[in-house]
């Protein structure tokens, strides 16, 4: 097997991996627009990074994070429903990112390769960036584990109970932005989304316990990008969309398996 | 001996609070719904909150519990107070799996014996191992029973814990609570719209209408004219109507007398 095949895979396992509990999160918390908000808004944080002469992913994580405590404080105004909010958030910051990009014009960027992917030319780098930080991440979420999910059940319950409830709110949408900063490269940041929260949805008919059905999403996940990418592969397809392609093909076939209850 | 304005009751300061309020106020917008709230619950006292819908009860309990910020005035509470909370109803998003057991030991770190005995205390051993989205409006009341009992609280609070369950469930829901109180000797807040059913378990109730309007015995304040400006005709209903706790139900319902059987029932 070629070399940036296997690299591919690496890359793309090590995002589902990290995507199985995290895109759990997602679901429960009914996060899904919020993580498509964030995740759209790191292409600004990509051009503020060429900007600025740092790391894109850097410039994703600043981006991502302002944008999440913006929301934060947005919402305590009440005027505006949430869904409003984030599509404001969303479109807007998009919009913004492309419209900054074109004023860079001595910078050539491959645009689409930010949008969507290309899952086929991972470097080194981009490995050790996602094996870092997704241990970072990981070992971020087991810490955080039974307190996020105390919080993601009834945030009454735990505030009486003295737990950190805003801190651990924060702390999540920190991992969510460093998931985005990582994954970008790998299925675009129209796409990240899609590979937190299919894995996790197709895991759920099959769950019984919260952990139960984070470790399947992200088996389902990592099954979902050696699909991808060996389809990517031998039909000449954008690698990002197949991956996706497959996770919601993967989720289709598990909601037609019957269950006995 | 119903006190329009109690509290300035520093007797009870000394005897030691388990947690009381000092001039309380919380204002939402321009509204004021708690004006000058004094409450206190002594360890081992079972306090009923009663008053009208937008009465401020909900807000006082959520003050106590740190869950609203006081516009003016304090909230207070014993050093190290454990408080086991038991609200009005939670319902678990159908996306997360959890059993029974598993919500329980959310909170805090819990041996598999300490969340079977908190199951046997509440009553709901046999639901152990059901999916928290299953379960029944009362069955989750005695859940979260369980959940207060975890934490080995010296305050459990309650939020009217009457509107999810039946008749038939809350007179059960609160005779287990008296029980809980007797073997632990823990305080009890409590919420209601409803006097009579609490009335032979309480200790104390203070009527509540955004300021504090009498407190005292429940038969006191069945009495009280504040009380009955309140609650109009229908608290003259429940002034004539004395709860001698005089059976029990027992688990088909029917009426099992623990006397001699010539009581009546309204």
């Amino acid at each position: 097997m070629d070399e940036f095949v296997i690299r591919a895979l690496l890359a793309g396992g090590g995002i589902a991996l990290l995507a199985g509990p995290l895109g759990s999160f997602v679901v429960w918390r009914r996060m899904a627009y919020f993580g498509d908000t964030l995740s759209h808004s790191a292409l600004l944080g990509v051009t503020l990074g060429f900007l600025l002469g740092v790391n894109p992913m850097i410039g994703v994580m600043v981006v991502c994070v302002s944008l999440a405590l913006a929301l934060v404080a947005l919402q305590r105004r009440r005027h505006l429903a949430a869904d409003t909010l984030l599509g404001i958030l969303s479109h807007g910051s998009l919009s913004l990112g492309l419209v900054a990009l074109a004023f860079l014009e001595t910078l050539r960027v491959d645009l689409m390769a930010y949008l969507f992917g290309d899952i086929l030319s991972v470097t080194d780098g981009d490995l050790m960036a996602i094996y870092g930080g997704g241990a970072v991440a990981l070992t971020g979420l087991a810490l955080l584990w039974r307190r996020l999910l105390a919080v993601t059940v009834d945030e009454d319950l735990a505030r009486v109970e003295g737990m950190p409830v805003d801190a651990l709110r924060l702390a999540f949408m920190l991992l969510i932005a460093l998931v985005i900063a990582i994954a970008m490269k790998i299925v675009g940041i129209l796409l990240i989304t899609s590979l937190l929260i299919i894995p996790a949805a197709a895991a759920r008919r099959f769950a019984r316990t919260p952990e139960g059905m984070a470790a399947l999403a992200s088996v389902l996940g990592i099954l979902a990008v050696i699909a991808g990418i060996l389809a990517s592969l031998n039909w000449d397809l954008p690698g990002g969309p197949s991956v996706v392609v497959a996770a919601a093909a993967l989720f289709l076939l598990g909601s037609l398996v019957p269950l006995r209850r | 001996m119903s006190i329009p304005h109690p509290n300035r009751d520093t007797s009870a300061l000394f005897a030691g609070p388990l947690a009381w309020t000092e001039d309380l106020t919380v204002r939402f917008g321009g509204r004021t719904v708690l004006d000058r709230v004094n409450i206190a619950v002594q360890p081992g006292e079972v306090v009923t909150l009663i008053g009208p819908n937008g009465a401020g009860k909900t807000t006082l309990v959520r003050a106590v519990l740190g869950l609203t910020a006081p516009s003016g005035g304090r909230v207070l509470r014993r050093p190290n107070l454990r408080v086991g909370y038991m609200p009005q109803r939670l319902s678990v998003d159908q996306t997360l799996p959890l059993t029974v057991r598993r919500f329980l030991a959310l909170w805090r770190p819990v041996t598999a014996d300490q969340v079977a005995a908190a199951l046997e205390e509440a009553g709901v051993k046999r639901l152990a191992d059901s999916a928290v989205q299953t379960i029944s409006g009362g069955e989750m009341q005695r859940v979260l029973l369980a959940r207060a009992l975890l934490g080995e609280p010296d305050l459990l609070v309650l939020d009217e814990p009457d509107q999810a369950v039946d008749v038939h469930g809350q007179a059960e829901l609160f005779n287990r609570i008296a029980q809980v109180r007797q073997r632990r000797g823990c305080g009890v807040l409590l919420v209601s719209h409803d006097l009579h059913t609490v009335m032979a378990r309480t200790d104390r109730v203070i009527c509540l209408n955004a300021h504090v309007c009498c407190s005292g015995r429940p038969e006191d304040v069945s009495r009280h004219p504040e009380y009955h400006a309140l609650f109009g005709g229908h608290a003259r209903d429940l002034a004539v109507y004395v709860h001698h706790h005089d059976h029990a139900h027992a688990e088909d319902g029917k009426v099992v007398h623990d006397h001699d059987g010539d009581c009546c029932h309204g």
